[in-house]
C-alpha cells in the first residue's frame, strides 16, 4: 500500500463527514460560476482549497467525496488531484504549518541552518508534528522568493531574509501567541537590495 | 544602463500603493480604449515590431504567438496568463502580482482583444496566497471602475478576467499542463500538436503568456514598438526583470536593459559577489534549468537570449543564481536533481524514472562514492532523458548536470579520488 492510500485509511475515521458551511457554500458557488457551463470540474482545486481551509488545513476523504459530489465528478478524479498537488494535506498538520524551502537558492543562503533551528526549537524532524499539535515542519521545493532567501512559509505567509536566530525568535513568538511580521525579517522592502 | 524613464515596472518594490489609485498615478489604464481602437491586427503588428520575446523562459516571439490564433472561429478564445512562477531562482512575477497587478490586468485586456478572447484566466501558483489576494482585489476594483467586464475600459470589447490559484506543482508552469490543471485535472503536459492556439483550454483556441510578458504590453502600445526595440540588442530587445540570488552581497530583483553584461548586473545591483569577483565560482544564469557557467565565461557574457545560448546556457527566466568558491558545486546541482525528481509529473518513463536515477547518482557524486567512469554514465543517462519526453521537464532535469560535467568534471573526479583515498586509509 502506498503512503497516500495509507494516509487515506489511517486518517479518514478522524472525519467521517464533511459539508461546506453556509458561507463557504456561497463562496463555492461563486467559484464554480467563474468557469463556463459544463466545465465545473475546473473548480476542483479552488474547492479542495476551500474545504481544506474549513477543515483545520487538511483534507479528509469525506471532504474529497463532498467536493466530487458538488462538482459531479467521479471521486477518483478528485483523489487524483488531491494527491498530485503538494498543497493538499492528506493528514492533520499543526496549527502552525512551517514549510522550509531548501532548494538551491535557499540552500546557498543557509537553509540548512533554518531547518536546524526548527528542529532544535520544536524537537521534530521534517514531516513531523509536535505532540501538542501546534507545529508541523516540512521541507519543500522552491517557493519563489529566491532573492529573499532563506525563507519559510507558515500557513499562508512568507517569512524571508531569515537567520537561524531570527527563525528561533519567530518560533518563540508563535509559541507565545504573537504573530511575526510577514515578509522580510530584516526590514527590506520587497525584493529591493538592502542598503549596505 | 537602463534610463529611469524607460523603466516599465515603476513599483517593483512596492514603495507606492499597488491599488487602482496607485496604478493610475503610474499611468496604468490611462488610454486603454485608445490603444484598443487601433484594432487587433495593429496591436499584433506593434508587438511584433517591439521584438518582445516571451518572459517565461522559452523566449518565443510574442507577436508571432498571437498571430497563430485563428481569425474567425466558432469557439470562444481564451487567454491564460502563466503566474505559476516556480523555477528555482525566479521571483519576478511575484513582484508584478503583488505590487503592480493593474499593469497586468490592463495587459490582459489589450492582449485578449488582440487574440479575440473575451475571457482571461490568471493562473497563480497556490503558495502565492498574498500575491493572489492582491490580484483578486485589483480585479474587483477594475470591475467596479468599468475597466473589466462588458465594454472593458470603454473599449467596446467585453473582457472578463478571473483569478485561478494552483495548489503546488512546478509542472503546471508548462503551458499544456497549466491547461489540464485549469480544467480540473492533474497537471500532466499534453502532446503537441495540437498546439494551444488550435486546441487549448476546453479544446478552444488559447494563448498562454507569462505574467511579465503580458504586463509589458500596455507600455509597448503606449510608447511604441520601436521604443521597446531600441532597448537591448537586435532580437533581444526591451527591458527585463532580473532576479539575483545566492552568494551576492545584496540579493535583489531589478529591471534592466536586455543584454546588460552579467558582471555589471551583479556588481551594480546586487553588491557584487561575496568576497569579490575573483571569489566567483559559477553562475546559473536563467533559473535552475539553464546550465551553469564557470567564472571565465561570466567575465564577458551578456544577459540575453542569444548571448547566453552561444555560451552554452540560456536566459530562461533571468533568475541569476550566483555561487562563490565556498560552494559545493556538486551538491548545488544535486539539490536541483532532487527538485526535478520531486516535480516530475510521472507521465513519461524517461523523466519519471530518469530523474530519480539522476538524483541517486548525484548523491553518490556528492560523496565521491562512485567510479570515475560513472561520470560518463551519468552524462549518458541525461542524454537518454533529454528529448525523449512530452514536455521540457526531462530536458530541464538533464541540463544542470550536463553543465556540471562540462565545466566541473575535474572537481567530480577529485571528489571520487578523495573518497577512495579516505576509504583505503580507513
Amino acid at each position: 500500500m502506498g503512503p497516500f492510500a495509507r494516509d487515506l485509511i489511517q486518517w479518514q475515521e478522524k472525519a467521517m463527514t464533511f459539508s461546506f458551511t453556509p458561507d463557504n457554500l456561497a463562496r463555492a458557488r461563486a467559484i464554480v460560476a467563474k468557469y463556463p457551463e459544463g466545465r465545473q470540474a475546473s473548480a476542483v482545486i479552488p474547492l479542495l482549497d476551500l474545504a481544506q481551509r474549513q477543515h483545520d488545513n487538511w483534507l479528509p476523504v469525506a471532504a474529497m467525496d463532498y467536493v466530487a459530489e458538488f462538482l459531479n465528478m467521479p471521486p477518483i478524479k478528485v483523489y487524483e488531484v488531491a494527491h498530485f498537488y503538494s498543497m493538499f494535506n492528506k493528514k492533520p498538520v499543526g496549527k502552525n504549518f512551517i514549510q522550509v524551502c531548501t532548494t538551491t537558492p535557499c540552500w546557498l543562503r543557509g537553509s540548512d541552518g533554518i531547518k536546524g533551528a526548527c528542529k532544535k526549537k520544536l524537537g521534530i524532524e521534517p514531516g513531523q508534528t509536535t505532540p501538542d499539535g501546534q507545529f508541523s515542519m516540512i521541507e519543500v521545493e522552491c517557493l519563489g522568493a529566491c532573492v529573499n532567501a532563506p525563507m519559510v512559509q507558515i500557513n499562508d505567509d512568507y517569512f524571508e531574509d531569515l537567520t537561524p536566530e531570527l527563525m528561533e525568535q519567530m518560533i518563540d513568538d508563535l509559541k507565545a501567541g504573537k504573530k511575526p511580521t510577514v515578509g522580510s525579517q530584516q526590514g527590506r522592502k520587497g525584493s529591493k537590495a538592502k542598503v549596505a | 544602463m537602463l534610463a529611469e524613464k524607460d523603466k516599465i515596472f515603476t513599483n517593483l518594490y512596492g514603495e507606492q500603493p499597488w491599488n487602482l489609485v496607485g496604478a493610475r498615478a503610474r499611468g496604468v489604464w490611462s488610454n486603454t480604449a485608445e490603444i484598443m481602437a487601433k484594432g487587433r491586427d495593429a496591436i499584433i503588428e506593434e508587438v511584433k515590431k517591439s521584438g518582445l520575446r516571451g518572459r517565461g523562459g522559452a523566449g518565443f516571439a510574442t507577436g508571432m504567438k498571437w498571430s497563430f490564433m485563428p481569425k474567425e472561429s466558432s469557439k470562444p478564445h481564451y487567454l491564460v496568463v502563466n503566474g505559476d512562477e516556480s523555477e528555482p531562482g525566479t521571483c519576478k512575477d511575484r513582484d508584478i502580482l503583488r505590487y503592480d497587478p493593474h499593469r497586468l490586468l490592463e495587459g490582459c485586456v489589450i492582449a485578449a482583444h488582440a487574440i479575440g478572447a473575451h475571457a482571461v484566466y490568471i493562473y497563480v501558483r497556490g503558495e502565492f496566497y498574498n500575491e493572489a489576494s492582491h490580484v483578486q482585489q485589483a480585479i474587483d476594483e477594475a470591475y467596479a471602475a468599468g475597466l473589466l467586464g462588458k465594454n472593458a475600459a470603454g473599449s467596446g470589447w467585453d473582457c472578463d478576467v478571473y483569478l485561478h490559484r494552483g495548489a503546488g506543482a512546478y509542472i503546471c508552469g508548462e503551458e499544456t499542463a497549466m491547461l489540464e490543471s485549469l480544467e480540473g485535472k492533474k497537471g500532466q503536459p499534453r502532446n503537441k500538436p495540437p498546439f494551444p492556439a488550435g486546441a487549448g483550454l476546453y479544446a478552444c483556441p488559447t494563448t498562454v503568456n507569462n505574467v511579465e510578458t503580458i504586463a509589458v504590453v500596455p507600455e509597448i502600445m503606449r510608447r511604441g514598438g520601436a521604443w521597446f526595440a531600441g532597448i537591448g540588442r537586435e532580437k533581444n530587445t526591451g527591458t527585463k526583470i532580473f532576479c539575483i540570488s545566492g552568494h551576492v552581497n545584496t540579493p535583489c530583483n531589478v529591471e534592466e536593459a536586455m543584454g546588460i553584461p552579467m558582471r555589471e548586473l551583479i556588481e551594480k545591483y546586487a553588491g557584487g559577489v561575496r568576497g569579490g569577483w575573483d571569489n566567483l565560482l559559477a553562475v546559473i544564469p536563467g533559473g535552475s534549468s539553464t546550465p551553469l557557467l564557470p567564472r571565465e565565461i561570466c567575465d564577458g557574457v551578456l544577459m540575453d537570449f542569444d548571448s547566453l545560448r552561444a555560451a552554452g546556457s540560456g536566459l530562461g527566466t533571468a533568475g541569476v543564481i550566483v555561487m562563490d568558491k565556498s560552494t559545493d558545486i556538486i551538491y548545488a546541482i544535486a539539490r536541483l536533481s532532487h527538485f526535478y525528481m520531486h516535480e516530475s509529473c510521472g507521465q513519461c518513463t524517461p523523466c519519471r524514472e530518469g530523474t530519480g536515477w539522476l538524483w541517486r547518482m548525484m548523491q553518490r557524486m556528492v560523496k565521491g562514492q562512485a567510479k570515475v567512469e560513472e561520470i560518463d554514465l551519468l552524462l549518458a543517462v541525461t542524454k537518454e532523458i533529454e528529448g525523449h519526453t512530452i514536455c521540457a521537464h526531462g530536458d530541464a532535469s538533464a541540463w544542470p548536470i550536463q553543465g556540471l560535467i562540462r565545466h566541473f568534471k575535474p572537481v567530480m573526479i577529485e571528489r571520487i579520488e578523495e573518497y577512495w583515498a579516505r576509504a583505503k586509509a580507513a
